[in-house]
């Protein structure tokens, strides 16, 4: 399986403030009576873009730019602190992605969040909390500009600012090789897969 | 050299370093369901691979299931495609289905453990965040997204990266009406709801050595609530009577052997660990939210928090809570008006706690402006709480009686909060919208503090109430 290596995004910015962004904000549970992710991308901050009236909220996701990511399918979002945390749910990194986001910059990711994402060749690089408050400011500032994630650097830069950005190196590695799907991966290993199996009591038999 | 719990099975589950510098870790049981599966299947069929251990995966259905509806086509024909999915997913690929009409079936993260499935020293997946739960059998579990779940079923395996280890020690006795609910929420109260990131959560000291298996894995459960993708309690001889004798536990001459396997996985007494906390058991009151997130929580009887107490970097989420919470700073949660009252969810839906509000509950009646459902968790604790005549109990109070499923914990199913209705709920996300209405109000809370909340229509001190 062959998979485009990601070493840089650069699209434009939308900030999503807030800390502790939980993944039923990103995607409500009602949006998860499905069994395809197609369709998801619509409902990305459901109800927290549209009123229990139907009518639209003011929400960064409602905005004009919003509107050019959705088109474009290239737009990189800023965050907060412990964004996505909570459910499991890849439905809420697919939201996002089929919405168009193709990159997240936050203060910090939930684990099964980031990895979700990574897994779906979109990275979610961390900046120092007032290296964040910077980007934040000039996002909100210059609203559609472009931010620039640079995976071989490890850096964000927008304007002309640049930040120092923090990812695991694991999930740094798996993108700017194109393996960020680690399925190819994990199937090499079978017979060593098997050898463990029959290491453990509990699963031979 | 001496080792955790964690390093130990870690490391008896390595298959091998990848490229990237990850783990390939072996899991050796995989539970599945309706929510988190059926798209893992199609990426399954789009790369043409077969399911590599049939007989190490696990299904049952819980989160799309009605509770008040027991026969089929469901009214609702989202729900009722997604359970034929998952049959004919599980018949397709020879995976054993905890289905309806097989008397087992229920929360996943109740299954696992009721059936045996559930050990020491395993490895344990599921597409669901409060896998976790299974931990308190001193398992390695931790949920995973749906790209995993394919992962998981192709290769039996996932690309890892070890966790950091935190013990967490509560000591003493617990007063009366204080439950292990409370000293979850009083620990992610005190942690944060983001101190868990890259820790595995060992529990330990006295009060969990004195906890049932079901009580440990109310804790456990609501780990990820502090951050930490897993958590658990060493195994002991509590964990071995409560696997003995159940249908996947290993029978006979395996028994005895299983047991000095499992032991020998519990944390060295000397090893080393990257985090210690320790809490006092009496210190704990009776603990509710009052925000939204599972980290603002206070005692029944303190006033929430004034804003300019906070730090900064909490004020802004807590000022967005008290915003949908319709509640403000510094006055006492105590005596707020409660819409609903939700007894179950994969936290406190097990036969322990409807035993434990059933045997207070005598006399009282749920107050005329208040729903309360109660929810087992799995059939088998249905049918073990009717044996007892607890759905008498419940019923004679006021309560709605429902079959085995995940309800009103995360409303993906009929049950779901009606406009800005506050729900005293034993379940574990207070978020916003969780609860199926985008202005719905959750505060968390133990089962016993939700009984009292039912019959006074009021957030109130279940010791006070009962007479604890």
């Amino acid at each position: 399986m062959s998979l485009a290596k990601i070493t840089q995004v650069k699209a434009p910015a939308l900030a999503v403030p807030g800390d502790d962004i939980d993944t039923d904000r990103i995607i409500p549970a009602r949006f998860l009576r499905c069994v395809t992710f197609e369709g998801l991308g619509e409902h990305a901050f459901r109800d927290e873009r549209t009123g229990p009236d139907g009518q639209d909220r003011p929400h960064p996701l409602n905005s004009e730019q919003a509107a050019q990511i959705a088109k474009d399918k290239k737009g990189v979002m800023v965050v907060g602190f412990n964004f996505g945390c909570g459910s499991s749910r890849e439905h809420a990194p697919q939201s996002l992605w089929r919405f168009g986001f193709t990159a997240l910059v936050g203060g910090s990711f939930a684990e099964i969040f980031f990895g979700n994402s990574t897994a779906l060749g979109v990275p979610c690089v961390t900046l120092s909390k007032d290296d964040l408050a910077e980007l934040n400011l000039f996002v909100q500032k210059n609203p559609g500009t472009e931010v620039a994630i640079d995976l071989e650097k490890m850096n964000v830069s927008a304007g002309d600012k640049t930040w120092k950005a923090s990812i695991p190196a694991s999930a740094r590695e798996s993108l700017i090789s194109g393996k960020w799907d680690p399925i190819a991966d994990l199937l090499e290993g079978s017979s060593a897969i098997e050898k463990t199996a029959q290491s453990l009591a509990y699963v031979a038999k | 050299m001496a080792k955790t719990l964690f390093q130990k099975v870690w490391e008896a589950h390595t298959v091998r370093q990848l490229p990237n510098g990850q783990t390939q870790l072996f899991i050796g049981t995989h539970l599945i369901h309706e929510v988190t599966s059926p798209q893992a299947f199609g990426m399954l069929r789009d790369l043409g691979l077969k399911v590599k251990y049939p007989h190490r995966t696990f299904a049952t259905v819980d989160h799309i299931v009605p509770t008040n509806e027991l026969k089929e086509p469901y009214s609702d024909p989202i729900a009722q495609e997604m359970i034929e999915a998952l049959r004919k997913n599980t018949k397709d690929y020879g995976i054993r289905f905890f289905d309806t009409s097989t008397g087992m079936q229920g929360i996943v993260h109740m299954v696992g453990p009721e059936q045996g499935i559930t050990q020491p020293g395993t490895t344990i997946a599921c597409g669901d965040s409060h896998t976790a739960t299974h931990g308190a059998f001193g398992a390695i579990a931790f949920g995973i997204g749906t790209t995993q779940v394919r992962d998981v079923l192709a290769t039996q395996t996932l690309s890892l990266s070890p966790l950091k280890v935190r013990r967490i020690e509560v000591n003493g006795k617990l007063r009366p009406g204080v439950y292990a609910k409370d000293v979850i929420l009083h620990i992610i109260r005190d942690l944060g709801v983001n101190g868990g990131i890259g820790f595995a959560y060992e529990y330990a000291g006295s009060t969990f050595d004195n906890f049932s298996l079901e009580e440990r894995m109310t804790v456990c459960n609501m780990s990820i609530e502090g951050g930490a993708r897993c958590g658990y309690v060493n195994p002991d001889e509590k964990t071995f009577e409560y696997i003995k004798g159940r249908p996947h536990a290993p029978k006979a001459a395996d028994w005895d052997a299983a047991v000095v396997r499992w032991k020998s996985f519990a944390s060295d007494p000397d090893c080393k660990y990257d985090d210690i906390k320790v809490y006092r058991a009496e210190d704990i009151r009776p603990t509710v939210t009052w925000g939204i997130t599972p980290g603002q929580a206070i005692f029944i009887d303190e006033k929430m928090p004034a804003l300019e107490l906070l730090n900064a970097a909490d004020r802004a989420t807590a000022e967005d809570a008290y915003k949908h919470m319709k509640l403000s700073p510094s006055t006492p949660i105590k005596g707020t008006k409660v819409d609903v009252a939700f007894l179950g969810s994969c936290t406190n839906g097990r036969i322990s706690d409807l035993r434990e509000v059933a045997k207070y509950l005598k006399g009282h009646k749920v107050s005329p402006t208040v729903k309360a459902i109660v929810v087992p968790g799995s059939q088998l604790t249905a049918i073990q709480a009717v044996k007892e005549g607890l759905d008498k109990v419940f019923i004679d109070a006021g309560f709605e009686w429902r079959g085995a499923g995940c309800s009103m914990c995360l409303a993906m199913n009929p049950d779901k909060l009606v406009g800005d209705q506050l729900c005293a709920s034993s379940s574990n996300r207070n978020f916003k919208g969780r609860q199926g209405s985008q202005t719905g109000r959750t505060v968390l809370m133990s089962p016993l503090m939700v009984a009292a909340a039912a019959i006074t229509g009021q957030v109130s001190d279940a010791r006070e109430i009962f007479k604890v």
